[in-house]
């Protein structure tokens, strides 16, 4: 691999799946719990959170990050925060580069989880109640397995979308090689070096390569759960 | 009392106004679509929060708006059989057997699963998924799956709606011996007369939202008044018999009731096994002496213990024929020219003997 990738690339790739799967991760549960409270929640106010929810969906990416930067950098009041209790810092790092793109590709995800809920046959929840069945224990073992081909979905489009993250990224981190420099803003930088084009060329093979793979994943994932279903 | 309701609800223009008790082993909830029914038994098992009143299911208080008392759907023990299925589509036959029993307390585990399975007849499905059965093997498997959960009581909301007449015929067997061998109380929303007939041993008449009547079954379907909407020809009366013989050579069997023996058409029986059958009210000619040169073969002799006008022309009188009651739709006419009343003994002359037809395969209801 190394042999047919520079390290800068190769850095760029690494980080890249790093920032990705962590965007994916973290995003996970929150996703879960925000789509089921659209979904199904009754409340004052889920108007104004939905459009928050898909905002980034609409925004321009740069916008996003400079907001990120405004809240989260350093003097931001959360960025401050963050970094006067926890030490925690987020400007400038990977770990910012994750945030950014979980915040771009939430909405993905929140998306197709609430698709797949709005599928969900409620008499099925409410004859598990009938069984005995506390209601999160039938969040658990009947709603949480009947979306989860939704989940999956979900969980592929935010990958997708934090691999190809590149406005919000480098606003909010910049692109510095190792440490913010992931795929795109490495395509970014080769183009505008002379001499770029063979390392823009290597790192947008790769960047198919990993597309193509997630989506098979996915799609295997996804036959698994519907096969079980409707054997 | 194994169920004590009074509601009161509102849904939209429908008002609900229910109050009855029951005792029986199968209570039936028997009107007509949206008289109430399911509105009811939803409440009951606790998907509906009613506007007001009482729930009480041996003898504990699920429900009570006055004392504040509304005990969610999930600590209810309430079993609940639903039109479709709702089998879990993610779970195969097996977990979703055990789904209730997941959440039942441990000492509180007393269903014996392999009786049930035995019952129901689904062992041979235990491994197979919810897709791939039948319609009739899927709401035997939502019996079973309701039972292992050990319900105080069980609902069934028109179990069979979906199914054909085949595999109602698959399903009422199985009913009966819960009825007979359970030890849960069952209540069954219907709309057929013959299924109530054949299954309830207590019989509750909604209509637009209210009760009725309610009492033990042979006593409301005696009734052709209760039923207005299921037509004269509906009411009758049921009569509990046994295998007397067979007698081959003319491809018929006796059956034994407690006023004489009914002659019917070979049923596939073995001796002594019971027989509900049930003598429908337009099927049976009174006479005052017993009937001779008659191509009928069954006649039982009674006594008139009731006459009860059912509508404009016609008359409900209801014999006690050994103690069995029969009801005989005549016209007033008859009535006058006969001379009947309370007391007189009289010969029922019954056309023909039905059995409900779930009951024994198709084409049993038979003239004899």
């Amino acid at each position: 691999m190394t042999d047919w990738l520079s390290p800068e690339e190769w850095a760029a790739v690494q980080l890249s799946l790093k920032v990705a799967l962590a965007a994916m991760g973290a995003s996970l549960l929150p996703g879960i719990a925000m789509a089921y409270l659209l979904e199904r929640g009754h409340f004052w106010g889920r108007q104004a959170l939905d459009v928050l929810v898909h905002l980034p969906l609409v925004l321009p990416p740069v916008v996003v990050g400079y907001a990120l930067l405004l809240g989260f950098g350093r003097r931001g009041p959360i960025g401050a925060f963050l970094a006067e209790q926890f030490g925690i810092v987020l400007s400038f790092r990977w770990t910012g580069a994750a945030l950014a793109c979980a915040i771009m590709g939430f909405p993905l995800l929140v998306r197709a989880i609430r698709l797949s809920l709005e599928t969900v046959d409620r008499k099925l929840e409410d004859a598990a109640g009938t069984l005995g069945a506390h209601p999160a224990w039938v969040f658990l073992v009947v709603t949480l397995p009947l979306i989860l081909p939704g989940i999956i979905a979900g969980m592929v489009l935010c990958f997708a979308k934090a691999m190809g993250e590149f406005g919000a990224t480098i606003t909010f981190v910049s692109n510095i090689p190792g440490e913010t420099q992931t795929i795109p803003s490495a395509i970014y930088t080769f183009t505008q070096v002379p001499g770029g084009e063979g390392g823009a060329l290597r790192l947008t093979l790769v960047s198919v390569a990993i597309s193509v793979v997630a989506l098979w994943m996915s799609e295997w994932m996804a036959r698994r759960v519907r096969r079980r279903f409707l054997a | 009392m194994i169920l004590d309701v009074d509601l009161r609800h509102r849904q939209g223009a429908f008002t609900l106004d229910a109050r009855f008790q029951s005792e029986g082993r199968l209570t039936a909830l028997f009107g007509p679509s949206g008289s109430g029914k399911t509105t009811l038994v939803n409440a009951i098992g606790g998907l509906l929060v009613p506007d007001e009143g009482r729930v009480g299911v041996k003898d504990r208080i699920l429900v009570d708006t006055r004392r504040g008392i509304l005990v969610p759907k999930h600590r209810r023990r309430i079993g609940y059989v639903f039109q479709e299925a709702r089998l879990f589509p993610h779970l195969n036959v097996r977990q979703n057997l055990h789904f209730g029993r997941w959440f039942t307390p441990r000492r509180e585990r007393r269903a014996d699963v392999g009786a049930i399975v035995e019952l129901l007849g689904i062992g041979h499905l235990l491994d197979r998924w919810p897709s791939s059965l039948s319609g009739g093997e899927r709401q035997r498997v939502a019996i079973g799956r309701a039972l292992l959960a050990d319900p105080h009581l069980l609902l069934m909301d028109e179990p069979l709606a979906s199914l054909d007449e085949g595999r109602k015929g698959e399903i009422y067997p199985y009913i009966e011996r819960l009825r007979d061998e359970g030890n849960v109380p069952m209540v069954l929303v219907s709309h057929s007369v013959p299924e109530i007939a054949r299954l309830a041993t207590t019989i509750v008449v909604l209509s637009d939202g209210r009760v009725t009547a309610s009492g033990p079954a042979p006593e409301i379907l005696r009734h052709t008044r209760f039923f207005p909407h299921a037509g004269l020809v509906e009411a009758g009366a049921l009569v509990e018999t046994r295998v007397l013989r067979h007698e081959e050579a003319y491809g018929l069997t006796v059956l034994r009731a407690a006023a004489g023996d009914l002659t019917v058409s070979r049923i596939d029986l073995p001796v002594g096994a019971p027989v509900r059958v049930r003598l429908r009210a337009r099927d049976i000619i009174l006479s005052l002496a017993p009937p001779e040169g008659l191509s009928a073969l069954n006649v039982l002799p009674g006594t008139v213990t009731g006459l009860e006008e059912a509508d404009g022309s016609s008359v409900d009188v209801t014999l006690d024929c050994g103690g069995d009651g029969v009801v005989a739709s005549v016209t007033l006419k008859s009535v006058e020219r006969l001379g009947l009343k309370v007391g007189l003994p009289v010969q029922a002359i019954i056309k023909s003997v039905a059995f409900d037809r779930e009951a024994l395969g198709p084409a049993q209801a038979m003239n004899m």
